[in-house]
């Protein structure tokens, strides 16, 4: 269940929050050739895992078109991933690439939270 | 039918069987709790920062997986793996070792809120995912989370928090693992975001407490559903070997009471006390003033145990163990050989080094791992000021029961200060103790001597009698002290006394022997005036007869002439012989 696309991000982070300030520099510089590595952590198929899904995969054709790869994965089939990300809430987004790592949770209905979040637009 | 159960309980002091109870394999824990946490529940342990809540969970967990064959899990939002490895191995646990072999797993769930950006609905799916990996992972049996409020924090939205709580712990329930939770302690609550309003079977709340400089730890059980329990505060210690609880309180009045006895070391003090000694078991306690050998007293009693193989728990506060042994050869014990072949064991420290109650702490513990017969406490007085009266005479009596029930012999020195009655002791100790013996100054004629009576001794028949109490080079000696002439003397003016009486025996028994003499010289002039008496008699009566004789013969020589005559004369034809007789007349 991973979708991949080769459009161009349009849209680059302007500047970003104050405790991300340091973090941002590298985003900016590797923006434009940096693959999005996205990892979609659902437990089951639940109402909430298919509309994160769904959003996501909105959010990613339209801000980073074609640069993107997300992987959806099942806790119910793979616990021990847990551990690993660091999942506890359930459904959680984690941006693996491009660093640094940033983790959403809930079900990405709040479109301008998840841009926020994925560094794709600052707080206003 | 409930309140027979707690009747039949209390009565034997059995847990109850209506509840499947795991036993923690915590020193004492499981006997306030009466046989430990229940089985399949979750349990709340709250407390302020730094009152051990992890280690409790920590060591119910290891001594579950070393102990009762129950592994667990443990899920830390605090400490990582590493950092918690390390902070309960000063406990002796190898977390290490015990995850290797699959018997813990330890889960590190980190949380940072600045990391976390809230996008519209979740659940907490992800931990109960991860914690129930865990379980089967291993079988565990055992659950504990520890802090889960840090959720609190890293979470933005409490109501989906506090709803994924209420369904955690019920899942929990449903898992059937025994599962501790552990929470910081709010300001007027249990817990600082009420997380007992989730777990409602058994609280559990640890503190940590400064009085006077001293801080003690205290545990106690605020709820348990469906057992009975401990319900007063009771102090713990964490050290090297991990938790121990001291349920002191709940020690009965159960005491055996044997007619074995103990000798005192001392054969003349046995022989004050019913001939024998001791009962095995009893408290003892020795008061006086300064100096006046109680300790010594303590160390024949020591002496004369270890002697025979026992076991000895000596608990000094003022001197240490050097120098009791020092001491103790000067009046010809030596406590040496006792001390290396393991039978005497020193337990030095002051009270004030870490308070009453754990003080009494490490006294039990002491108590199980050494197993004494003979306990010595020496002074108990060193305890007074660290704490009120009623504090102290609270943790003594405790301590007291404590030993009493291990059937452990003690003998407390008490101090008593000079001014003072000194049938009173400053902790009023005295009602606890089977025997008192009261060693006193007397002070008679510029001469101090040290005096001992029997106050009291239960159920024995003791000597009424005060001895005197003399320390030697060889030990300490009890005379029987000067009684006489309505008083009592000891020491020199004993001595001058005996003497003086020797004198006037001398004199009294000379007086008598003169009067004897006197006697015998009487009786002698008696019987000299009787046998001179009687040879006069002798001699008269010699005389006499002589002149009887005499006269007899003469008769008869005149009779016979007379008739010769006669018949010369023929005057009578016939034989009438009184005729010329008469005539003569």
């Amino acid at each position: 269940m991973s979708v991949t696309s080769k459009t161009a991000r349009k849209t680059s982070p302007k500047t970003p929050a104050k405790n991300r300030k340091a973090l941002s520099k590298p985003t900016k510089r590797e923006s434009g050739s940096e693959m999005w590595n996205l990892k979609l952590y659902v437990a089951g198929q639940t109402p909430k895992s298919i509309l994160a899904f769904s959003n996501l995969k909105k959010i990613c054709e339209e801000h980073v078109t074609g640069k993107y790869r997300i992987e959806v994965i099942d806790l119910l089939k793979n616990p021990q991933l847990a551990k690993g990300d660091q999942i506890l809430a359930i459904p959680t987004l984690v941006r693996k690439l491009p660093v640094p790592i940033r983790k959403i949770i809930g079900d990405l209905s709040n479109t301008e939270r998840v841009l926020v979040g994925l560094d794709l637009k600052t707080v206003k | 039918m409930q309140k027979k159960t707690k009747f039949k309980a209390k009565n034997e002091g059995v847990r109850t069987a209506s509840l499947a109870k795991v036993p923690t394999g915590i020193n004492g824990l499981d006997e306030i709790t009466q046989g430990g946490l229940p089985k399949g529940r979750p349990i709340l342990v709250c407390g302020s920062a730094g009152s051990g809540k992890t280690l409790l969970a920590m060591e119910f967990l290891v001594r579950g997986a070393l102990e009762y064959n129950e592994p667990g899990v443990f899920m830390a939002f605090e400490e990582n793996a590493e950092e918690l490895t390390k902070n309960v191995a000063s406990l002796g646990f190898d977390l290490e070792d015990l995850s290797k072999k699959k018997k813990i797993v330890v889960d590190y769930v980190y949380i940072e809120r600045s990391e976390i950006e809230e996008t519209g609905e979740y659940d907490l799916e992800g931990l109960f995912v991860r914690l129930n990996h865990a379980i089967q992972s291993i079988g565990a049996k055992r659950v504990v989370i520890d802090t889960i409020e840090t959720l609190f924090s890293g979470l933005p939205n409490i109501n989906i928090l506090r709803a994924e709580l209420r369904r955690l712990f019920r899942w929990l329930k449903e898992q059937g693992v025994t599962a501790i939770i552990t929470g910081e302690k709010g300001e007027g609550t249990l817990t600082r975001h009420g997380l007992e309003e989730y777990v409602a079977d058994c609280v559990i709340v640890l503190d940590h407490r400064v009085t006077q400089q001293i801080s003690t730890r205290r545990i106690r059980i605020v709820k348990y559903r469906g057992s009975l329990h401990g319900t007063n505060e009771y102090p713990f210690l964490i050290d090297e070997t991990g938790f121990s609880v001291l349920p002191i309180t709940s020690i009965g009045l159960d005491h055996k009471a044997t007619d074995e006895h103990v000798p005192t070391g001392i054969p003349r003090l046995d022989a004050m006390l019913d001939g024998k000694g001791y009962y095995r078991g009893s408290s003892i306690l020795v008061s006086g003033t300064a100096g006046t050998g109680k300790t010594s007293l303590a160390m024949h009693l020591v002496n004369e145990s270890c002697s025979r193989g026992e076991r000895c728990l000596y608990l000094a506060s003022e001197e240490s163990a050097n120098q009791i042994i020092r001491n103790a050869k000067s009046i010809g014990i030596n406590l040496d050989p006792w001390v290396k072949k393991r039978l005497l064991h020193f337990n030095v420290a002051r009270p004030t080094y870490s308070g009453l109650e754990m003080h009494l702490v490490t006294v039990n513990k002491l108590i199980k791992e050494f197993r004494p017969t003979i306990a010595i406490i020496d002074p108990l007085t060193g305890m007074t000021n660290i704490g009120t009266v009623e504090e102290v005479k609270a943790m003594l009596m405790r301590m007291i029961d404590l030993l009493k029930s291990g059937y452990i012999t003690t003998l407390c020195t008490s101090l008593t200060h000079g001014g003072h009655d000194l049938e009173q002791t400053e902790i009023a100790v005295t009602s606890l103790m089977d025997t008192w013996l009261l060693v006193r100054d007397i002070e008679y004629n510029g001469e101090r001597t040290r005096g001992l009576y029997v106050l009291k001794s239960r159920g024995m028949a003791h000597s009424n009698q005060i001895r005197e109490f003399l320390i030697t080079d060889k030990g300490i000696d009890l005379t029987d002290v000067y009684v006489g002439r309505g008083m009592v003397l000891t020491g020199a003016a004993r001595k001058v006394q005996e003497m003086q009486d020797e004198a006037e025996a001398l004199v009294r028994r000379e007086e008598l022997e003169r009067v004897k003499r006197e006697l015998e010289r009487k009786r002698l002039i008696m019987e000299a005036k009787i046998n001179e008496i009687r040879s006069e008699y002798e001699s008269a009566e010699e005389g006499l007869l002589a002149s009887l004789k005499e006269q007899e013969m003469k008769e008869k020589a005149l009779a016979s002439n007379r008739s010769v005559i006669a018949g010369m004369r023929r005057a009578d034809a016939g034989s009438d012989k009184q005729g010329p007789k008469n005539k003569r007349k």
